[in-house]
């Protein structure tokens, strides 16, 4: 409550936010510069950033960053002025440098101890690199403090003694030119003490001869005041050099005591939205000539490159996320509404043709818009997330002395924010993984003729409806062999298991499996596939994995756009509804006696267009009932699996298609594999929300039952 | 309400679960609200009841008969679920009936009898006594189970 | 004594600063964010209505000195003050500043206090 009404951490607030914007812009300009670029734009941005960074935390009084900024931005001004031109190594300082920033900012923000030791080194190798400019930086360093605005304040009721001075004041014409004003110049003396003004025209020439902009007068003032002479000096200030100026004390000095002036904290300033939307005509003439492209530098009259136009700034308005996140609430409850009203429509008997159901098709289709509208609002494009990633490769493969490239694809696709959020995590890991176990060393590499330099591609997409992001690196592939001995001396399967190379593959996901055979400085964090895998579904999402043998691994990851609806099949199981979501479900099948087949005790196929597919019976698969004696008559769910794999689910019936809205479950729920969330229907009740793959996984891999059955026992305690 | 010491007064929430009395802190109740199905939850421990909808939020709900190893009947329109919050997480208690909210001081309550091997004690922080019938005061975070540490 | 100023800085936060040291001391503030924008803001308000203009100098497009110089080829403001907001106080900036056409300059961080009073003071 108090912080929203404190005018100055919002301000902080929104400073933090900007900076994580100024560090992105950051990235990519090292990023260009890294790769060749030489617009001089591009250092400019770099440049601007730090800049902007330091200033920030300057109002903040964050001296740590402050201090690290102000060095690396003087070395940018290095750059930008052509004095040094960036190598290899020093771009990756600067990388470093650019990764520093952003950790103090972020140790500023959650006000957690700042990293001195790393500022310490990381300022001792950029000064390295000014060599001898660093002491005269010293003496900037030290003024850029809160030096202020010497300006005199507001003055105390003046006392009968103080001083007096005797001042001459002769404009020249460029004070004009300045905006300056000699009448206020004047006013603003007055108002320090008791002035007596002259004025000297003596060299007023006559009127015929009188040229319009050039000074001619001269003024003698005698200022009777307690204030001291620096703050008479103040009042000069900008004038210094542009005219003539002398003061003269005929009485002691009252000291250089400038009186505080009281900031009254509690002034409230209200919210404001920033809309910034420029008019698409422009710019004007005169303002095109007289851009400037590298502010260190003379301004000069070259119009501006293409490329060093900057696109108009979108119009954009900074909106609270959780006024978001109550509208994103509000259409969820919209849509349950909607369906409980299209629920009692229904019961209510009314033909399909009547101006009510007309009406309702209306409706909900008007829902869905608003309802993607909206999403639309917590989308964002992925690239920050991917921006991060690059500096975990930075560091992974300095802690592993590999040479890793990273190639990124798809920067602009957009994802729900909190999705953005929650793939962190996991994506770290995979990146680490790909740079420590995917790519080989660079003579392992060399020797096999490959390029030197292992490369780890990121990629996003929107993919039928959904977000594909993938992890691929060049390396080895992955070692099956040595996969399956790891996995049977764990005893995660029998030794005599015969598998397929995607299931030895899909090993690297189970809980208790890690490939830290060789613990490096990386991996052996106690975080293996399996968190990565939980992480992944619990955005609804899944992943796998392919890998061929020298050319390497590919990890795909496959997301709902949004974490807030789903297209689903609503359907009937044991006397329960659950939710499936609709793009795995291939088609719909009715049962005949015929058509399962047993493979051995337990274990089902279902003959689909003559292949054979897995029949799973829902039902059971959920601790819902016991094994029915035959399936004839059921219905059932041919589902796609990722793998491309197909397998079918008995189910009791299909209720309805229809989008729900995703609620989540939190750790509390005892949360068995396969539950995806849970969404409320047009009565009110809850049904749970099944991801099928997970489902089946469960059953499917060798320890499912195992899995379900420890993890009940643990509840149970 | 008495009108001396002030800061030990406590107010009791007591209810009926399989014919014995218990109570819970006031301050840790958000609401009471009538028996609706629960929809059950996949492999959880028989004590969770499954998941109801609360104002469009989804709450756990645990049979505080079963949780206590207390006979568990049927359940009928006079059950009520009370929603409680523990470290900012809600979870219903599905009880037979609420009878009373009652005021005491700390000094009515008294430490509940050492025998540990007791599970339904376990639970229990304090016993005091109203009018002649003993109610057992809950240690709510005993009774919910952090599940999440567990489950992890 | 209460004034209308232009603020251009690129800095979100140095925008919002400037906003909350002006606005509760009664002043009209309008915000651009870089050179280019502040022209256009500017074109938007009577030349008369502007008493001040606060602009930053490391900025996209535009830069400070270059948004200077467009302002006083505006005969409506060739003698509107401007005061430049700098983090560094060498002279040489100052100077350059000045050639620009600038009447004062403002060290950041800022006082706001200050930089009320400076307004006041060469807007007066």
């Amino acid at each position: 409550m108090s912080e929203q009404n404190d005018p100055m951490a919002e301000i902080r607030a929104s400073f933090f936010i900007e900076c994580e914007e100024l560090l992105e812009a950051l990235q990519d300009g090292l990023q260009e510069l890294d790769e060749g670029g030489d617009d001089p734009e591009t250092i400019n941005v770099v440049f601007r950033a730090v800049h902007s960074i330091k200033g920030g935390a300057g109002a903040f009084g964050l001296e740590a960053l402050v201090r690290f900024a102000h060095r690396f931005e003087t070395v940018m001004d290095e750059v930008r002025g052509g004095r040094m031109t960036p190598d290899a190594d020093t771009m990756k300082l600067f990388f470093l440098a650019a990764d520093h920033v952003s950790d103090l900012v972020r140790a500023c923000r959650d006000e957690a101890p700042i990293p001195e030791s790393t500022s310490e080194e990381l300022l001792a190798r950029l000064d390295e690199l000014l060599g001898d400019e660093v002491e005269t930086e010293e003496a900037d360093a030290s003024d850029f403090t809160p030096l202020g605005f010497s300006m005199s304040l507001d003055l105390p009721d003046l006392e009968p003694e103080g001083s007096t001075f005797e001042i001459r004041f002769k404009p020249e014409q460029e004070l004009f030119a300045t905006g300056n004003e000699p009448a206020t110049l004047l006013r603003n003396l007055c108002a320090l003490g008791e002035a007596t003004v002259r004025c000297n025209s003596s060299e007023l020439p006559d009127l015929e001869d009188l040229a319009a902009e050039a000074p001619y007068i001269e003024w003698n003032i005698t200022l009777k005041t307690e204030a001291a002479e620096a703050e008479v000096r103040d009042i000069f200030e900008f004038v210094d050099g542009l005219c003539v100026l002398e003061i003269t004390s005929t009485s002691p000095d009252a000291g250089d005591d400038v009186p505080d002036v009281d900031i009254d904290a509690g002034i409230e300033v209200p919210a404001v939205l920033e809309v910034v939307a420029p008019s698409p005509s422009q710019p004007s003439a005169p303002v095109s000539k007289k851009s400037t492209k590298d502010s260190g530098e003379e301004a000069g009259g070259e119009p501006e490159s293409k490329k060093g136009t900057a696109p108009a700034a979108k119009s954009v308005v900074r909106v609270d996320l959780e006024r978001i996140e109550r509208l994103v609430n509000l259409v969820g409850e919209l849509v349950i509404n909607q369906a409980m009203l299209s629920q009692s429509l229904d019961q209510a008997g009314l033909s399909p043709h009547s101006d009510a159901m007309n009406g309702l098709e209306e409706f909900q289709r008007l829902t869905r818009d608003i309802q993607d509208s909206v999403m639309m609002i917590r989308a964002q494009p992925v690239k920050s997330l991917f921006q991060r990633m690059s500096r975990i490769v930075r560091e992974a493969s300095a802690a592993v002395e590999k040479d890793v490239r990273l190639v990124t694809e798809g920067e602009a696709t957009e994802v729900d924010k909190t999705v953005i959020e929650r793939l962190a995590d996991p994506l770290t890991h995979m990146i680490r993984n790909a740079v420590d176990h995917g790519l080989e060393k660079s003579d392992t590499r060399l020797a096999n003729g490959k390029s030197r330099a292992g490369t780890v591609t990121l990629m996003a997409a929107h993919r039928s409806g959904r977000v594909i992001i993938e992890v691929t690196d060049d390396g080895a592939g992955i070692n099956r062999e040595r996969v399956f001995e790891i996995a049977v001396a764990k005893g995660l399967v029998p030794p005599d298991a015969q598998l397929s190379d995607g299931e030895i593959d899909n090993l690297l996901f189970l809980p208790g499996f890690s490939t830290a055979s060789q613990v490096s400085a990386l991996s052996g964090r106690g975080v293996g596939m399996d968190v990565v895998k939980t992480s992944i579904q619990s955005l609804g999402g899944r992943i796998t994995i392919s890998s061929e043998a020298g050319k390497g691994t590919k990890f795909s990851i496959s997301l709902p756009l949004t974490l807030a609806v789903l297209d689903g099949m609503v359907v009937n199981v044991a006397g329960e509804t659950l939710v499936l979501p609709l793009n795995v479900v291939v088609e719909t099948l009715s049962l005949g006696p015929e058509d399962v087949q047993m493979l051995r005790p337990g274990a089902y196929v279902v003959r689909v267009r003559g292949g054979f597919v897995p029949l799973y019976d829902l039902g059971v698969m959920l601790g819902y009932r016991a094994h029915r004696k035959t399936d004839a008559g059921a219905i059932v769910l041919l589902i796609s699996l990722d793998d491309g794999s197909r397998a079918a689910l008995v189910i009791d019936g299909i209720q309805d298609q229809r989008q729900v809205v995703i609620k989540g479950l939190d750790d509390s729920f005892y949360r068995a594999p396969g539950i995806a969330a849970a969404t409320i229907l047009g009565d009110g009740q809850i049904a749970l929300i099944l991801d099928p793959a997970d489902v089946i996984a469960g059953m499917g891999n060798p320890r499912g039952a195992d899995i379900m059955l420890s993890e009940r026992k643990i509840a149970n305690e | 309400m008495s009108d001396q010491g002030q800061t030990n007064d406590l107010e009791l929430l007591t209810f009926r679960v399989a014919d014995q009395e218990y109570s819970l802190d006031i301050m840790s109740v958000r609401e009471i609200r009538g028996w609706t199905r629960t929809t059950p939850m996949p492999h959880a421990p028989d004590f969770m009841r499954g998941v109801i909808n609360l104002r469009g939020t989804v709450l756990p709900v645990m049979d505080l008969a079963r949780r206590l190893n207390l006979p568990s009947h049927e359940t009928n329109d006079r059950n009520v679920i009370i929603v409680v919050k523990l470290q900012g997480t809600l979870t219903g208690l599905l009880v037979d009936a609420v009878s009373d909210i009652v005021a005491i001081t700390e000094d009515d309550l008294q430490a509940p009898p050492d025998i540990s091997s007791d599970p339904q004690l376990s639970v229990v922080r304090a016993l005091t006594v109203i009018d002649d019938r003993m109610i057992r005061v809950l240690d709510l975070s005993a009774v919910v189970p952090n599940t999440s540490d567990e489950a992890a | 004594m209460t004034l209308t100023v232009l603020a251009v800085d690129d800095s979100r936060t140095m925008r919002d600063m400037i906003r909350m040291a002006l606005m509760p001391a009664g002043f009209t503030v309008h915000l651009a964010e870089d050179g280019v924008h502040g022209i256009e803001v500017l074109g938007g308000i009577a030349p008369g209505d502007i008493d001040a203009i606060i602009t930053d100098i490391n900025m996209p497009r535009m830069d400070g000195f270059g948004f200077i110089d467009a302002v006083r080829e505006q005969y409506d403001h060739r003698a509107t003050p401007i005061l430049v907001l700098t983090t560094e106080s060498s002279p040489e900036l100052k100077m350059r500043a000045r050639e620009a056409g600038a009447t004062g300059w403002i060290v950041k961080p800022f006082d706001p206090a200050k930089l009320v009073k400076a307004l006041q003071m060469v807007a007066g």
